[in-house]
């Protein structure tokens, strides 16, 4: 049967690095990109003898992400050991947390295709992370040798396991950008895919549409963008659809995205999977909170997406598309809410932020945060539109220059020569040339043909290079027009 | 002879009237050592030219008044506990050559208070053990009789403080690894409270049971020690916060009154005789000094060697599998891909005793296992420490055995692991526990081999301990230390 008539069950697991300036158990940094095994020491490569010593910023930042997703913090939580070999795993056992994490029982809410979707999160717990292995060759069994880098290793992790309450694979990669939103709205994680500070595992399953039981799930592997969470789904659920349809069972394992060739390809079975034997950590002591403790940390939070959605639409009437938007993106939001702070149409803003500035930004592959346009400098420019110094044409125009140069609007629009010309004598004579130059349309026009008016304009806003006001353009040139006829 | 004979505070004296200096110690030991070494075998590696140059450093400290109780007294370290860029084998060849890049908290301590190492001492491979013979590097020998075991794990350092081949030494305990030895060989050793001793830079074997402590001829001088030992360390998360008392003012308190618990059942079947004999003189010494002996009841101590090897081997499991031959030690030459060489590694790297505790803990941690065993033992450890927690209601200290029997013969346990698992019967409860025991000299056999005591106290209870052990010891006398025919 089509696809369609399954109900696909999609549960997420993210892992997400915590950006603490050091690493979970020990004082060596967690930045990137430096030198292999630059950043590190014995305890966290290690080595005999060794103790780990939690690093407390970890702990308030995995509170905050789970006050961020509505999670009920535990006054009580342990750590576990998660044995098992890697070479990138010094210790062979990773530091996690089992069966009482920090976190249980939260929610990521978003909106997808117009319908609120809530998500529960069952637990976000804390854990290290391990180390990178460099392999010689182009994949691990054409490697001659391997290398390990322990820059990474220790560095904080939060696991965040979601309830399998995602219906669709696009439902799967909008809560994975919900989830970065709240991350970084939280500040304790700045979640690039690119560089593995966000990650995701999904588990995927099938149900004849009405079923309650579920299918058996595989789970879903190196997906290392938003993009790839939704293709390696969607191509998941044809093939396991296939699969049913064909009288075969699913078989429970784990399964790799291969982002090239677009397809999932088996990784290990059921049978080949870990016993982890978790146990309670004895090297660390429990982490107990305070109420007052997580109070404080609750009340220091800054203002999620969700929050800031319902405020855009109340506080600056926004429609819910341009609230959704804005506020979905942290960066883009406190943007937004800089220029509101010296401009108050706020529709004329989001217009402006959605449309000519999300358009540089791809175009120039810019970050916002790198964006040269100050905020101040981008209302000066509403206002020059507003008082009719510039026409709406031009302050693209006048926007693109600043966008490149960070010069302030009135420079630009000054060195450029690109003040609206609105003098009623200069208007009538470029109207003048104009007409004389269109004799063919301007007949046309005054045949009746009234379409041509816009031509005609067009044509003195070209001849002005765009500085003629554009409504002055159109009074004068039909006052011209009529007294021809 | 003299001045080997001498304990570590009748050097310090010594040392202080400068009738002697640190370096004439450690010559005076190095020769001891050279000497009877061959016999002993108490070391795995000698550091003569480090202690040679740590005693001249003490005997400025001397002259300088900057010395501390223990400057200038050398000192023997079992070979678990790392030591800066040199050999720190755990009785193993899996770390046959690992030269540590750091010090353990300890071993900076008595660098920090100018404590000479004469060397790092033999041991069961990774504290696995009761007698040495688990060691890569082969046992140590009782210098009471060189044809039996001083015990173990640290037999080692137990056999070179009783063969004179130092004043003290560095053990470290896990379920009986510092009073067994101390009792086969004769000598004092103290397994502090849980926490009391920072464990950094102590491979670990099992993390909740492992302590490190000191072993000496008296009381006295494991005061001493213990006081160096004992403090908090921010590198150990489990070392407790609680201020450090004095423990040499604990030495000389009036014991009238004390009340010393014996359990029910502890000198019934299975006992030595004459193991019971002089616990009971020990007893009657106690009496004697004016303590009240009590009757108490450890109900769940007959399920403490389960529990003990269940733990302890769960715990090993996991902290034994970093010697995987990627980043230091052992690496086997079969590499053909990291599965075979972490396998050749550890097959190579790690003797019997060591391969069956990782099975045995690898078992009791699997899934379908976990609750039966792990989980099981996990309660029965709750209960164990229950029993303590009444008794020490009742008493102030528990008077029991050290061990079933005294020094046994090379050979006789070995091929029976469950037979050298016993010789932990009594001494398990205690790290179970968290809390404190020590083991002291208190009779000898008709063959002339010694025979300890155990006393164990509740939680940081180490004072009443001590002042109990120093006054069961005035009462008891002294047994001497062989000699070795030199």
């Amino acid at each position: 049967m089509p696809l369609e008539d399954y109900t696909i069950v999609i549960g997420l697991e993210v892992h997400s690095e915590l950006m603490t300036k050091s690493k979970l158990f020990c004082g060596c940094s967690t930045s990137f990109g430096s030198e292999a095994n630059s950043q590190v020491c014995p305890v966290c490569l290690g080595l005999p003898g060794t103790l780990p010593v939690l690093n407390k910023k970890a702990v308030e930042f995995a509170v905050r992400a789970g006050l961020a997703l509505d999670c009920n913090i535990a006054t009580f939580s342990k750590f576990d050991r998660k044995n098992y070999f890697y070479p990138d795993l010094p210790k062979a056992f990773q530091v996690s947390q089992y069966d009482i994490p920090i976190c249980q029982k939260g929610h990521v809410d978003f909106i997808v295709n117009g319908e609120k979707k809530t998500v529960g999160v069952t637990r976000v717990h804390l854990e290290e992370e391990a180390g990178k292995s460099v392999h010689s060759g182009a994949t691990i069994s054409t490697s001659d040798f391997s290398l390990e880098d322990y820059n990474r290793c220790g560095i904080p992790l939060i696991e965040i396991v979601s309830e399998p309450d995602m219906r669709s694979p696009e439902e799967a990669r909008i809560y994975m950008e919900t989830l970065r939103n709240i991350l970084r709205y939280a500040e304790v994680s700045d979640c690039k895919m690119e560089e593995g500070s966000l990650r995701c595992d999904a588990n995927i399953s099938l149900m004849p549409k009405g079923a309650t039981k579920f299918g058996t799930r595989t789970e879903i592997k190196n997906m290392n963008s938003f993009r790839a969470v939704q293709k390696a789904l969607e191509y998941e659920a044809i093939r396991q659809a296939a699969c049913l349809d064909r009288g075969e069972k699913i078989v429970q394992e784990t399964r790799t995205w291969d982002d090239a060739a677009g397809v999932t390809l088996p990784m290990r079975s059921k049978e080949e999977a870990h016993d982890y034997r978790y146990f309670p950590e004895p090297d660390l002591v429990p982490i107990v909170l305070t109420t007052e403790y997580i109070d404080k940390i609750k009340n220091d939070l800054p203002e999620l997406p969700v929050a800031k959605f319902h405020r855009y639409i109340t506080e600056y009437a926004l429609p819910e598309y341009d609230a959704d938007l804005i506020s979905a993106n942290k960066d883009l939001a406190t943007y937004f809410e800089a220029v509101l702070e010296n401009y108050k149409d706020a529709k004329v803003v989001s217009n402006w932020l959605m449309g000519e500035f999300m358009r540089l930004l791809n175009e120039h592959e810019v970050e916002i945060t790198d964006v040269k346009v100050k905020p101040k400098d981008l209302a000066k420019l509403f206002e020059l539109q507003d008082k009719g110094t510039i026409s709406s044409k031009i302050a693209k125009t006048v926007f693109e220059e600043m966008f490149i140069s960070g010069k302030d609007p009135e420079t630009v629009v000054k060195e450029k020569g690109l003040v609206q010309i609105s003098d009623v004598s200069e208007i009538e004579k470029i109207v003048a040339d104009v007409i004389k130059n269109n004799p063919d349309p301007v007949a046309q026009y005054l045949e009746g043909k009234e379409k041509v008016l816009g031509f005609l304009v067009g044509q003195v806003m070209k001849f002005s290079k765009g500085k003629a006001n554009p409504q002055m353009a159109n009074d004068y040139l039909k006052k011209a027009l009529a007294e021809l006829k | 002879m003299e001045l080997l004979k001498k304990s570590a505070l009748e050097l310090r004296d010594l040392l202080d009237k400068r009738e002697v200096s640190s370096r004439e110690i450690v010559e005076t030991y190095l020769k001891r050592i050279e000497a009877v070494e061959p016999k002993v075998k108490s070391f795995v590696t000698l550091t003569a030219e480090e202690a040679l140059q740590a005693a001249d450093k003490a005997d400025e400290m001397i002259k300088e008044k900057k010395a501390g109780l223990l400057t200038g007294i050398p000192i023997a370290v079992k070979d678990n506990m790392c030591t800066y860029h040199v050999e720190t084998t755990c009785g193993s060849k899996m770390l046959e050559n690992f030269k540590p890049p750091y010090d353990a908290t300890v071993v900076a301590n008595l660098k920090e208070t100018g404590v000479p190492v004469l060397g790092k001492t033999n041991m069961d491979e990774f504290a696995m053990g009761s007698s040495t013979e688990t060691s890569y590097y082969g046992p140590s020998r009782n210098p009471w009789d060189l044809e039996r075991v001083p015990g173990g794990s640290s037999g080692g350092s137990a056999a070179a403080v009783a063969a004179m081949e130092a004043p003290l030494a560095l053990g470290s305990d896990t379920g009986g690894s510092i009073r067994q030895p101390a009792s086969l060989t004769g000598i004092v050793g103290v397994k502090p409270t849980y926490g009391l001793v920072s464990r950094y830079g102590l491979i670990a074997f099992a993390s909740s049971l492992d302590q490190i402590g000191p072993f000496t001829r008296n009381v006295a001088d494991s005061a001493a020690l213990l006081n160096l030992l004992s403090g908090y360390d921010p590198k150990d998360t489990t070392s407790l916060p609680h201020a450090r008392p004095d423990y040499m003012q604990a030495l000389g308190k009036d014991i009238k009154g004390l009340k010393v618990g014996v359990a029910k059942d502890s000198l019934g079947d299975g006992l030595d005789k004459e193991v019971a004999a002089t616990v009971k003189k020990s007893i009657d010494a106690f009496a004697s000094l004016g303590a009240e002996i009590v009757e108490i009841e450890l109900p769940h101590s007959e399920y403490a060697l389960a529990t003990y090897y269940l733990v302890a081997t769960a715990e090993a499991s996991s902290n034994l599998a970093r010697f995987d031959g990627v980043r230091f030690g052992h690496r086997s030459q079969e590499e053909k891909d990291s599965v075979t060489m972490f396998k050749h590694t550890r097959a190579e790297g790690f003797g019997p005793e060591v391969k069956r505790r990782i099975m045995l803990g690898t078992y009791a941690l699997s899934a379908g296992f976990y609750d039966a065993y792990y989980l099981k033992a996990l309660k029965a450890r709750t209960l164990i420490k229950s029993d303590f927690d009444a008794a020490f209601g009742k008493v102030d200290i528990i008077l029991s055995p050290t061990t079933p029997s005294v020094a046994f013969k090379f050979g006789e346990k070995i091929s029976d692991p469950l037979a050298m698992y016993l010789s932990d019967v009594f001494t398990t409860t205690a790290n179970l526990a968290g809390i404190p025991a020590m083991s002291m000299p208190a009779g000898l056999t008709t063959n002339g081999l010694p025979i300890g005591v155990q006393l164990i106290a509740p939680a940081l209870g180490e004072e009443i301990m001590l002042s109990a052990a120093y006054a069961l010891e005035k009462a008891v006398g002294t047994f001497g230390l062989p000699t070795l025919e030199v």
